[in-house]
């Protein structure tokens, strides 16, 4: 248990800047996802985290001592990769004692940790396997008793359960979950999948070519996302994002065929006519027989509910979620609830929250 | 995935593989049954008449303590030639894995040698260790170590065992770059945050991913040191002083090539295929089973 605290980091291959300078503060037995698209830098920060890559400014702090300088060996962070790279000469049981052995630990403690983590994983039969003989989540597993064994500082994992089967991964998402909790170790976990993201973390880092963008609960940054890179980007079916104009004094946005919006929580700075970008997600939006006509592209029934894709009179694609089955016809009549309205500022895409 | 094509009859198939067949036959079938008959044979000394022994050539050598030292020589210097180049090899290949400043050069150079005929490679050992004319040579009397390998038999040892070796570093270098840089990444990664490091990482996790590697390089360095370094002893030592550096493929040429014992030379050369065969053999078989095994 351990502390991690990162400060104005940042890294560059050669001349291209990858990172620009993340600062992120984690409590002792934390779990912090980061999520982002490909390319965001997510893997980058944790290996700079593992010392596995060198940082080009900043400082990584756990519990308080720069870790910076060090090698990998000596900072006592165990990491989960996303392909395991178990060594595949060594079976199960030397492949998570490989870690004990080179921090010098007796052997009849070793055989208890290992004993005791391939128990918790429920890999005792499989110990004197090699890694081939295993199944992907078998592997996984084994990937993680690597890590439990060690009882490092820190755990880090690099897309983990991007590897497995849909089934599985739901399954292992579970019981990483439960692992980390119960050992109470500080966490970093990279993903790109926002299911996994919203379900595992306690904390959310949202990068966004290189720079964070948000970085708070999974609730928090569903219900109040940033910017609208993170509004489209958390949540699927991801959430309907049109322009409109700023009206009536800032108390409500008027959108392209003329429709008008009045907002409930209060009013937004900024003349009338300043250019806002419109969020709704689409379980939130409303069938309404006095709403908008919906031309019906596209119907994604997922059993406990429907997705319908389709097109506002103004051509703007448009989802959304039903409970239950999806209504007959061509098209539907629908209506954006202000209670669940999102505005942005269309400019800098960043959220607007009431003034005063 | 396995690729078989189909053939309707048997004229194409049969006229694809006669070329190959043909040198087969010209080169080596040919040769070699030659070989065995001779080595069954002894002629007089006048090379006028010749009769068929049997085994008698081969018990005769078996018997001769002068070959036995040469089988005993030969495997010496071939487990000193595969070491040393396979050991060098090796080291330059894990540097050259790394990250470092003109890595395309380096890897270049390193492969030279390999296209430099024996002969020549041979010529430029004599103009470094000649006692007389050779840089290295000179230096080593001249702060008082007496060098000639044209009268010493370790020193003569040494320097065909060195020839023999640098020529066959940069062989084993491409072999060992390839096997390193398959080695997936993140294991070596895995290694590190392990806390393995250095010299012990890559005995416990690189060495043992390399093995098939260097099980194929030891047997394609064991044949390439007692036969393909012929050319190299002849030009260096012509394997002497006395029989010093005389290996089983120099003592074939000597025997029957200069001594015209024609009878005893074949049956060397019968037992020197033997032992290839054998080698291939397992090669063979070691390599089948990787490529099934996964």
């Amino acid at each position: 248990m351990a502390s991690l605290v990162l400060e104005n980091l940042r890294k560059n291959f050669g001349a291209v800047a990858v990172l620009h300078g993340i600062d992120l503060a984690m409590a002792s037995g934390e779990m912090l996802v980061i999520v982002g698209a490909s390319g965001c830098g997510k893997s980058t920060l944790l290996r700079l985290v593992a010392g596995l890559e060198v940082p080009t400014g900043g400082r990584i702090l756990l519990d308080g001592s720069d870790v910076a300088p060090l090698d990998p060996a000596e900072r006592d962070i165990a990491m989960v990769f996303q392909n395991y790279a178990l060594y595949p000469h060594m079976s199960v049981f030397d492949n998570m004692a490989y870690g004990l052995r080179i921090r010098g630990v007796a052997k009849d403690a070793i055989r208890t940790r290992v004993d005791s983590a391939a128990e918790m994983l429920g890999l005792t039969p499989l110990l004197m396997r090699k890694p081939r003989q295993l199944s992907g989540g078998q592997r996984q597993r084994v990937a993680m008793g690597r890590a439990i064994v060690r009882q490092p500082k820190l755990f880090l994992f690099d897309e983990p359960l991007s590897n497995l089967d849909a089934k599985l991964r739901v399954q292992m998402r579970a019981e990483i979950r439960r692992l980390q909790r119960r050992m109470a170790v500080t966490s970093l976990y990279v993903t790109h999948d926002q299911v996994e993201a919203m379900t595992l973390g306690d904390r959310l880092l949202v990068l966004h070519q290189g720079r964070p963008v948000q970085l708070a609960t999974p609730m928090e940054v569903f219900e109040n996302p940033a910017n609208t890179y993170v509004a489209g980007f958390i949540g699927a079916p991801s959430m309907n994002l049109f322009p409109a104009a700023l009206s009536h004094g800032g108390t409500a946005a008027v959108f392209s065929p003329g429709q008008v919006i009045a907002f409930t929580d209060g009013r937004r700075p900024g003349a009338d006519g300043r250019k806002l970008i419109l969020g709704i997600r689409p379980e939130h939006v409303a069938i309404d027989p006095a709403g908008m006509e919906l031309q019906i592209d596209l119907i994604e029934p997922l059993g406990s509910e429907t997705v319908v894709i389709g097109r506002l009179p103004d051509g703007e694609l448009f989802s959304v979620k039903l409970p239950g089955a999806a209504p007959a016809g061509e098209s539907m009549a629908v209506s954006i609830p202000a209670a669940h309205l999102h505005v942005f500022d269309a400019e800098t895409g960043l959220r607007l929250d009431p003034a005063g | 995935m396995e690729r078989r094509t189909i053939f309707s009859g048997w004229l194409l198939p049969v006229v694809l593989v006669l070329p190959q067949l043909a040198l087969t036959v010209v080169f080596f079938l040919w040769p070699a049954g030659q070989a065995i008959w001779s080595s069954m044979t002894r002629t007089d000394a006048f090379g006028i008449r010749t009769m068929f022994v049997g085994l008698e050539n081969f018990s005769d050598l078996f018997t001769d303590p002068l070959y036995l030292d040469t089988i005993e020589r030969s495997v010496f210097f071939c487990a000193a030639v595969a070491a040393l180049s396979m050991g060098v090899a090796l080291v330059l290949a894990s540097a050259a894995d790394r990250e470092i400043r003109f890595r395309g050069l380096y890897r270049v150079l390193l492969v030279w040698p390999y296209a430099i005929a024996p002969a020549v490679a041979a010529v430029l050992w004599i103009l470094l260790l000649h006692p007389q004319i050779g840089l290295i040579g000179r230096w080593l009397n001249s702060i008082g170590i007496p060098w000639d390998y044209k009268l010493n038999d370790t020193q003569a040892m040494l320097v065909v065992i060195l020839a023999s070796a640098w020529k066959q570093v940069s062989y084993n270098f491409i072999f060992f770059l390839a096997g390193l840089q398959s080695i997936p990444r993140a294991i070596i990664e895995a290694a590190r945050m392990d806390g393995a490091r250095g010299f012990f990482r890559f005995r416990t996790v690189v060495l043992p991913l390399l093995m098939p590697t260097v099980f194929f390089l030891l047997v394609v360095n064991l044949v390439y040191a007692a036969f393909d370094t012929f050319a190299t002893i002849i030009a260096l030592t012509d394997g002497g002083p006395g029989k010093a550096t005389e290996t089983l493929v120099v003592k074939v040429y000597r025997d029957g090539v200069v001594n015209l014992d024609i009878g005893s030379s074949s049956a060397q050369s019968v037992v020197l295929m033997a032992g290839v065969i054998v080698l291939t053999a397992l090669q063979f078989r070691f390599l089948g089973r990787r490529s099934g095994g996964g």
